[in-house]
């Protein structure tokens, strides 16, 4: 078994702390980890699902706009991220397992280790609205 | 793969008759195979390998984990850096965007330091490594950055089926809620696996680790815990704390085993010792 890099590790630490909803990928978009407030809002359980390919996890999302239009995946801040190794922000809409539409921001920050290693992506949300 | 440890203390030498067990110079250990010298960090124990010289020795590679004082003070001490005839090769992990040569002057330069590193006699070759593999001689070397402060590699040497890991300085409990996490969530896990014989830190007891969280360093239980994790054969728990001296290290010892049983050797690391690994 490979192990992840020390910067990979460590924000999964850092995530693991934190009490804001956070998502870490590696340079693919697979999901590495998401800590327990990123629970809720996935509605899944990390020590359940474990690692998820980006084709699983995009699917339990359905990002909307103001709207109610679908968001492609590609404008969503996570997989510009990943695309463009640069931060990116953004909001939008999602589904509440109740039918209920919550506001998320979303900052999304590359990971670059040195000396110039591009090892994945950190997704941080943030709920705007309550239901 | 002959292993002789040169230093073994960490921060700072710590020279003291309450010392002589284990010894008080700072990290340095040698590893030779036929005429091949490779040395791991240039700790204040770098001195006397450097006075004792094994023959025939034409090319000295020394591989630097990090860049904090400890690890490179013995170098502008290191004789065979002042001897034209010697071809000196030196690693050492790449930061962000001052090189390696960069950072290492600011010590072998004055005023900390009377000669400047462009000016040895051997004029060292710098080489920046990464997680890298490389091969020196026989030995194939594995670098990989581990949780420690600032820019900081353990190595991996394998000569045939013998493996050799240095982690001096390495906290892979940083963060971690209950630690170990599994093998693909610790640092260093790769660079240890399977080893002949670890050589990790173990500086501080429990009660010192508490208000040191981040400084970059393990207790012996954690040391224990990631050996037993990467399931090595020998443990030699290194990097000891210049204020502890051989009877606090021993009750440290004693404290961190307390009645369990590990799979491995476990043992204190102490100037002077050598080791043989058999190339298998
Ligand atoms: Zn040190
Ligand atoms: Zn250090």
């Amino acid at each position: 078994m490979a192990t992840n890099h020390i910067e990979v590790i460590l924000s999964r630490q850092l995530a693991d702390c934190l009490t804001i909803p956070v998502f870490l990928t590696d340079p693919e978009g697979n999901l590495l980890f998401y800590n327990e407030p990123a629970e809720e809002l996935l509605g899944k359980r990390y020590e359940e699902t474990g690692q998820m390919p980006v084709s699983e996890w995009s699917t339990i999302f359905s990002p909307m706009d103001r709207s109610g239009n679908r968001i492609p995946p590609e404008d969503l801040p996570l997989v510009k991220t990943l695309a463009h190794r640069r931060p990116a922000h953004g909001t939008f809409w999602i589904e509440g397992l109740h039918g209920e539409k919550n506001e998320i921001s979303v900052t999304a920050y590359p990971l670059i280790g040195r000396p110039d290693r591009f090892l994945g992506a950190v997704a941080l949300f943030w709920k705007t609205v309550e239901p | 793969m002959k292993i002789t440890i040169w230093g073994t203390r960490g921060s700072l030498p710590a020279p003291s008759p309450d010392n002589n067990e284990f010894g008080g110079n700072t990290s340095c250990v040698s590893v030779t195979q036929g005429d091949t010298l490779v040395i791991l960090d240039a700790g204040s124990g770098i001195r006397r390998l450097g006075n004792s010289m094994p023959p025939g020795i034409s090319r000295i590679d020394i591989l630097l984990t990090h860049l904090h004082l400890d690890h490179i003070m013995g170098l502008g001490f290191f004789l065979p850096l002042y001897n034209p005839n010697m071809r000196v090769n030196i690693w050492g992990p790449t930061g962000y965007k001052e090189s390696l040569f960069t950072r290492l002057q600011r010590y072998l330069s004055p005023p900390l330091f009377p000669i400047r590193l462009q000016d040895l006699p051997s004029q060292p070759q710098i080489f920046e490594i990464n997680e890298s593999s490389f091969d020196i001689g026989p030995f194939r070397i594995k670098s990989s950055y581990i949780c420690h402060p600032g820019p900081t590699v353990g190595f991996r040497i394998e000569n045939g089926s013998a493996v050799l890991t240095y982690m001096p300085d390495h906290e892979p409990a940083l963060g971690a809620a209950h630690f170990p996490h599994e093998p693909a969530w610790t640092s260093g896990y790769e660079l240890a696996r399977g080893a002949d014989l670890l050589l990790h830190d173990a500086q501080y007891t429990p009660e010192e680790y508490l208000p040191r969280v981040g400084w970059g360093h393990s207790t012996m239980d954690d040391a224990l815990k990631f050996a037993e994790m990467a399931a090595v054969k020998k443990l030699l728990f290194f990097h000891h704390d210049p204020s502890h001296t051989d009877q606090q290290i021993q009750h440290q010892l004693h404290q961190a085993m307390g009645n369990k049983r590990f799979p491995f050797e476990v043992g204190i690391a102490a100037e002077g010792t050598v080791f043989q690994l058999p190339e298998g």
